[in-house]
């Protein structure tokens, strides 16, 4: 093999020799398509395996942790919820729309496969900033990709969240985040069982389209690499297709589901019959195509989207054909369960490949790579930007309020999410724009079920492991602030080329803090994804582990909104954690500067915070409440006034007029509405809790006022936070 | 009383109608695929909202061609009540039992938002408890709804009191400012000569629970239990 096959395939010289090793000869070209494939970090996790053991996994409801696709928690005796989160940052980045669309076609067949109905989707977006046409471009192409797709095939899209960032420019982030609900008894495993079970292929034909998908998701800079390799995108199918599988859920013919996604029809049919300790043969012969002349090697590696892989039992195959062909759908049989061990590839009568499956998985090598980090971060880190900018004269709080409301990173992302159907289900309590989280009822008997994504990759940049921990504690306190407990995790790790030394570095920390955040929380981690290479012309993008988080309340009835209401009194409810200027948006916005230390957490103080709150949304005490974090006090203020669509008084409060105290951020805050004849209450649950209060003023009016220093109409605020982002859009962007 | 939802492939409105009428006293949902060519002895029928056939072609346009699509014509004709929600409203568009068309959004967005609809005629057994004038919160979540229909189509419809629900303001007032897809005259929603098919772009079934945001699309299913029970039994 020349240097320009192995780079095809994404191998070093030395993982092919170790091949040939393993192996005992040399792989045929489509063995060696295969063996990259799976070896590429996208299918084989060769990078980051070792790190992802720090991830705690384990807890009581744990009903299926990582290793499937997708991991589950109890949140009663019968039902569990599903979920998973996976990026398609490569293919957005050459192609916005169908990259984004198929990306969430992916996540979503990840979450059916499992036998769940899925209830709900999120994304988290990051672009580089919209002052480029090239990011306005994306940032359209993938809104209207996620929800066109979305839409269709019926799933609200209920939340997540969208970042700009010049380390973004060129190389965008999508992950998609899907949530289910599935009856326990009635989970559905990727695997093979017993030899003579046979692989039904369902749904789409199979094109030329995505050959090398995985791969070209392992290498950096995706305008460099493989264009062409994009997958369309058929909502429709993909609806039908769930339809179906669902409905297949009582079948006792039905051993195991898997999605065809990365690497197609080989990772598909390799990890069945891996996690069964089977082998496979698959007969490319018997695959319906859509176009002519395709080889063993295109068939094998195609990414064609809409495809599904059921493991059928020989005598039930008429019956689940039968549910198939209700929905128009056609499928075929198109290999076998065997016992051997191996993967062995037919074109009709001719053997074309015969790989160990071992080989595919087990032996996927693994790195533990050097880690550093960079000197320049280091120094930017340690700058002390709190007492650089202690002094400041010619501080205007009002105009540094507007400005940071109308960063698009704060900004209101109406424009973004009034394009996905949030209501479609009847399930949405709390949707897009009005509470910290999302918060979904789940039937028969209401129960919430509440979801954030969540990253700040400025912190995660500056300190990855404080960085990481802070996505942790970020999440969980958005789930505390509609009344939610947390029950399980999920993440998608976007970082970029990991064989550099900082890269490693920061993919390491982050993981450490995200892990020691967990175990602290008792939040296990079931299931998750690794976006590696994230490079443009060389440059890294930040460090982006962002947290898929899912909580419960026992009622959904009782979750709250993130705005304030006419009548209460406002509180401040803090921990007494540091506050900073360092790695805040206020830094970045108004001076220019991205620098300092992120702020530290004390997790034992965070948790008391968190228990509060949901204590007293459950009682009732409260009746609004909005964490405090990205912009710092005062913006969380506003933001509260203008979800409420009222204003807040708190002309007698006198807080220092100092940049760190109304727009420092910091750990363990958060801001809530409380009813008059419920103040009591609150104060008496603080002392409790040992959580620190203070009273900022009584809702009502129509303007926002802080001492003498801030007095802005609530009208004027809801302009400058809707406003920001279409009209960086430009006029035909603004709709309506 | 039964109440027939239809189910095309691609349709997701489906349950979401079928929850909402199961807490209307007296009604009980059936569901009914669309290569079916029996009604089940249903009183009424739902033409729920999503992508029939994926919309491709144009929204509605292969799910007139259903197997169901003959007997619910027939069903129209008898003067029994059909409503059409969302995709469903396109779809009895493209089959002719409503006049007139829907195509994109004037902005050419998507859009999912609870906005104000005003009752401009209450004729439709589906409307008959509300009065003219008022006002309801209701979801919209659509790409396609812009109602359109040439000057002789909009003179017929205003001469046979058939225009049903106009986009307008939390007052009531119709303005260009509320009507939120291009729409002509604002039209949110439609009826035929009889009055009997209500084609709707916005959605009663997800606005029938105050936890949701909006009870007032409860009031249309309301209307419709007790038309049923006054005029057709």
């Amino acid at each position: 093999m020349n240097a320009a096959e192995l780079r095809e395939v994404a191998l070093t010289e030395e993982e092919y020799r170790t091949a040939v090793k393993l192996l005992g000869r040399e792989p045929n070209r489509l063995e060696l398509g295969i063996i990259g494939a799976m070896w590429s970090e996208h299918c084989g996790y060769k990078n980051s395996r070792p790190l992802l053991r720090y991830f705690p996994t384990e807890g009581e409801k744990v009903v299926q942790g990582p290793g499937e696709n997708a991991g589950a928690v109890a949140i009663n005796d019968n039902l569990a919820v599903v979920f998973k989160v996976e990026s398609h940052n490569h293919p957005s980045a050459i192609e916005p729309y169908q990259g984004a669309a198929t990306g969430v076609g992916g996540i979503v067949r990840d979450i059916f496969t499992m036998g769940a109905r899925p209830i709900a989707l999120l994304n988290s977006l990051r672009f580089g900033p919209l002052s480029e046409p090239e990011n306005r471009r994306l940032l359209a192409g993938v809104v209207k990709g996620i929800g066109d797709y979305g839409n269709s095939i019926g799933i609200p899209t209920v939340g997540g969240e969208v970042w700009f960032h010049p380390s973004y420019n060129g190389n965008p982030l999508v992950n998609a985040m899907c949530v289910g609900v599935a009856d326990i008894n009635k989970i559905v495993r990727a695997q093979a069982g017993s030899p003579g079970n046979l692989l039904l292929l369902v749904g789409a034909d199979t094109g030329r389209d995505g050959i090398h998908g995985a791969t070209f998701a392992s290498v950096d800079d995706p305008h460099a690499s493989h264009k062409g390799v994009i997958q369309v995108g058929n909502p429709f199918m993909e609806k039908l297709l769930m339809e179906a599988c669902l409905e297949l859920l009582d079948s006792p013919y039905v051993v195991g589901m898997q999605d065809l996604g990365a690497a197609g029809l080989t990772s598909s049919s390799v990890e069945c019959a891996g996690r069964a300790g089977s082998g496979v043969e698959i007969d490319v012969s018997k695959v319906s195509r859509r176009e002519s002349g395709m080889t063993p090697y295109e068939v094998m590696l195609s990414e064609s989207q809409e495809r599904m892989l059921i493991v059928v039992r020989p005598e039930g195959l008429e019956e689940v054909k039968q549910v198939f062909e209700k929905w128009d759908l056609h499928s075929d049989v198109v290999g076998i369960v065997t016992s051997d061990g191996m993967l062995r590839v037919r074109d009709g009568d001719e053997i074309v490949g015969e790989l160990p499956i071992r080989l595919l998985t087990e032996d996927v090598p693994k790195y533990v790579r050097e880690a550093t980090p960079s000197p320049e971060v280091i120094n930017k880190a340690s700058i002390d930007v709190d007492s650089k900018f202690s002094g400041q004269v010619d501080f205007d709080p009002e105009s540094d309020l507007i400005r940071l409301l109308s960063s698009p990173n704060i900004a209101s992302k109406r424009w973004i999410w009034e394009q996905y159907d949030h209501t479609i289900g009847t399930s949405t309590v709390k949707g897009p724009g009005s509470a910290d989280a999302a918060v979904m009822r789940v039937r028969p008997h209401g129960q919430g079920v509440a979801i954030t994504m969540d990253c700040n990759p400025r912190y995660c940049y500056l300190d990855p492991y404080c960085g990481g921990m802070a996505a942790v504690i970020e999440a969980a306190r958005n789930l505390a602030c509609v009344g939610a407990v947390p029950i399980g995790m999920t993440n998608c790790l976007n970082f970029g080329n990991p064989e550099k030394p900082e890269i490693y570095w920061q993919l390491r920390e982050c993981i450490l803090g995200m892990s020691d955040a967990c175990r602290h929380l008792q939040i296990p981690v079931v299931s998750g994804n690794v976006s590696l290479y994230n490079e443009s012309n060389d440059k890294a993008i930040y460090p982006t582990p962002v947290v898929g988080l899912v909580g419960l309340i026992e009622s959904a009835s009782g979750s709250v909104s993130a705005g304030a209401k006419s009548g209460d009194a406002i509180y401040l409810l803090h921990t007494s954690q540091q506050v900073t200027l360092g790695a805040s948006e206020w830094l970045a916005v108004v001076a220019n500067e991205e620098s300092g230390h992120p702020p530290v957490c004390d997790l034992d103080k965070e948790i008391s915070l968190h228990r509060l709150l949901v204590e007293s949304i459950q009682d009732g005490v409260i009746s609004a409440a909005h964490d405090v974090s990205d912009g710092g006090l005062l913006v969380a203020l506003a933001e509260m006034a203008i979800i409420g669509g009222v204003g807040i008084d708190a002309s007698n409060w006198k807080p220092q007029i100092k940049p760190l105290y109304l727009f420092g951020e910091g750990h363990g805050r958060a801001l809530v509405s409380v009813p008059a004849n419920k103040e009591e209450e609150l104060t008496d649950l603080c002392g409790q809790y040992g959580v620190q209060f203070e009273r900022i003023g009584v809702v009502g009016g129509d303007a926002l006022i802080i001492g003498d220093v801030i007095k802005l109409p609530v009208a004027e605020l809801i302009d400058v936070y809707d406003q920001a982002i279409p009209d960086m859009l430009g006029r035909d962007s603004k709709g309506h | 009383m039964r109440i027939g939802i239809i189910t095309f492939p691609g349709s997701n409105g489906d349950w979401d109608c079928y929850y909402a009428l199961r807490e209307i006293p007296g009604f009980e949902p059936v569901m009914i695929w669309h290569k079916e060519r029996d009604l089940h002895g249903v009183s009424a029928l739902i033409l729920p909202g999503g992508f029939a056939h994926g919309d491709y072609l144009r929204a509605g346009a292969i799910a007139r061609f259903s197997p169901i699509m003959h007997e619910v014509t027939r069903f129209a004709s008898e003067g029994r009540p059909v409503i059409g929600i969302c995709n469903g409203f396109q779809i009895l568009t493209e089959a002719h039992l409503l006049p007139g068309a829907l195509i994109r959004n004037k902005s050419l967005l998507f859009r999912c938002s609870l906005v104000h609809v005003r009752v401009k005629s209450n004729r439709s057994p589906w409307l008959s408890s509300l009065r003219e004038g008022e006002v309801l919160r209701l979801a919209i979540a659509h790409g396609q709804g812009n109602y359109f229909a040439d000057q002789e189509t909009l003179n017929y419809l205003l001469e046979n009191d058939m225009v049903a629900l106009q986009y307008c303001g939390p007052n009531g007032e119709v303005t260009p400012e509320f009507n939120h897809n291009g729409s002509v005259m604002s039209i949110a929603g439609i009826t035929n000569e009889a009055g009997n098919v209500l084609g709707l772009m916005p959605h009663p079934e997800r606005s029938a629970d105050q936890l949701l945001g909006s009870a007032d699309g409860r009031r249309i299913f309301m209307s419709l239990a007790v038309a049923l029970k006054e005029v057709f039994v």
